[in-house]
């Protein structure tokens, strides 16, 4: 008992420390993105790029941390597994928003439109769409719900390079995962601090998540022995 | 008495649902009918005037679009039965195992699906003037490969519905971001199929491959899964 409470306050304190980091980051980010060097065709409207590209990352990630947790949950009964699948989604479904948010207004600057079957917007749509069928799932899925929605994000794993190849064939090659490795210098400082703290920030919601979900199982848990016990008690 | 083998189990299961559907025929006329007002609301919604040709890639569409809307109807159907008194659970309790029952399950489903888009597809052609004869067998191919593909993620999510108040509003909901890339396959080729000019038929075989890779890997997914998503049953 008493080393699970030190080893809970070492990781509340851990937790702690990477909040406090993350919420530092975020200022030190703003500053250098702000004063990043200005992309000679498009100007200060590339800057949206610093957010989007990790939002987009961080899409993919949930993605499969979703599936990863449902795979736990469904074959070892891991309710762990569960509560990290469940919490992931949902973040997928914010970052994918920020995502969708911030992709057609750098469109509508950079293209003239608002949206284009591109390549990756189509897959980051087709991503999203996904993650928000498994929160219905859990919603709405009834008793067979929770089930119900770790095999979807399991398909959706597997669907997820079907879906890249497919689109890619369906829309003609455009090849600009170059993009990254062809930063100018000082954008490339910015950028990848920028993806570093957008990660932290999901690492931060999702064990914040994942913790309300663990209190609420707990408060149902003691609710049903409290009724047992006073059920039992005349 | 040794047991039946796997297949053997599988083909009995999807035998007693074919054998149903033979006696009542609701699934084939419900489907079906779903299927041809489709297409039939496509055709008001697209035509207009004299003139009644469209393109082979929207006549691929239309066809797709039938199949996956006529196909929800139809997978909800096939599982309201095991609904009635309880069979699920017969079902589930029979020794068989569930990757077998999954099997049988999909296996009705497709064919009976297949047998609608059979029905349907000279509908269409005649509808809007389609070209379906030069590659018939391949454009059959084609359908059957799309069914089993939407059936194998169909049928697991409907067993897990059964039990959902809202299941047939969220069949749609949850199958069709799933199904995409089959549906995206499957009119990509129907509509190199269909297109009297095409002199290259190299986009179908592509998308006809593909189509085959996808449908192992949702099949081997669900015969995987359907056990754990089902036990609580």
């Amino acid at each position: 008992m008493l080393s699970m409470m030190s080893s809970s306050r070492k990781s509340g304190a851990a937790f702690l420390v990477g909040l406090l980091l993350t919420m530092q980051g975020f200022f030190v980010v703003t500053f250098l993105v702000a004063n990043a060097p200005l992309e000679k065709t498009m100007g200060a409207v590339q800057k949206i790029f610093y957010f989007h590209v990790p939002c987009a990352w961080l899409l993919m990630l949930s993605t499969f941390a979703c599936a990863g947790g449902s795979l736990a949950y469904l074959f070892r009964g891991s309710e762990r597994g569960d509560r990290l699948a469940l919490s992931s989604a949902e973040l997928g479904v914010l970052f994918g928003l920020c995502v969708m948010v911030t992709g057609p207004l750098w469109a509508r600057a950079a293209w003239g439109v608002f949206w284009t079957w591109d390549v990756r917007l189509t897959s980051s749509l087709l991503l999203w769409l996904m993650l928000i069928a498994y929160g219905l799932a859990r919603r709405y899925g009834g008793e067979g719900g929770r089930r119900l929605a770790a095999a979807l994000a399991l398909f959706a794993a597997a669907d997820v390079p079907l879906v890249y190849l497919s689109v890619n064939v369906w829309r003609g090659l455009h090849p600009n995962t170059k993009t990254v490795s062809s930063l100018a210098p000082g954008m490339r400082w910015p950028f990848f601090l920028s993806l570093a703290i957008f990660s932290a920030l999901w690492g931060v919601l999702l064990v914040l998540r994942m913790r309300v979900e663990r209190t609420q199982a707990r408060l149902v848990e003691l609710a049903i022995t409290v009724e047992d016990a006073e059920g039992r008690s005349p | 008495m040794a047991a039946p083998s796997w297949a053997c189990q599988a083909a009995r299961i999807a035998w007693k649902d074919l054998h149903i559907e033979g006696r009542s025929r609701e699934v084939v006329t419900t489907m079906g009918f779903m299927a041809a007002l489709v297409v039939l609301v496509f055709s008001f919604a697209f035509i207009s005037g004299q003139e009644v040709t469209v393109g082979p890639d929207v006549v691929a569409g239309i066809l797709w679009v039938a199949v996956l809307f006529s196909g929800t109807v139809a997978l909800s159907r096939t599982f309201d039965r095991e609904r009635e008194s309880e069979a699920i659970r017969s079902l589930l309790l029979s020794p068989a195992p569930r990757s077998a029952i999954y099997a049988g399950k999909l296996a009705a489903t497709a064919l009976i699906m297949f047998l609608v888009e059979l029905l349907l597809t000279p509908l269409l052609a005649a509808l809007f003037s389609a070209a379906i004869t030069p590659h018939a067998l391949w454009l059959g191919l084609l359908l059957l490969l799309g069914t089993i593909g939407f059936s194998s993620v169909g049928v697991l999510f409907s067993a897990a519905l059964l039990r959902a108040r809202s299941r047939d509003a969220l069949l749609g909901a949850l199958l069709f971001p799933i199904v995409i890339p089959v549906l995206l396959a499957a009119s990509r080729a129907t509509a190199t199929l269909l297109d009297p000019t095409a002199s290259d038929l190299e986009p179908a075989l592509f998308w006809t491959r593909f189509l085959a890779a996808l449908d192992v890997v949702f099949v081997v997914v669900g015969l995987w899964s359907f056990e754990p998503v089902v036990m609580g049953e």
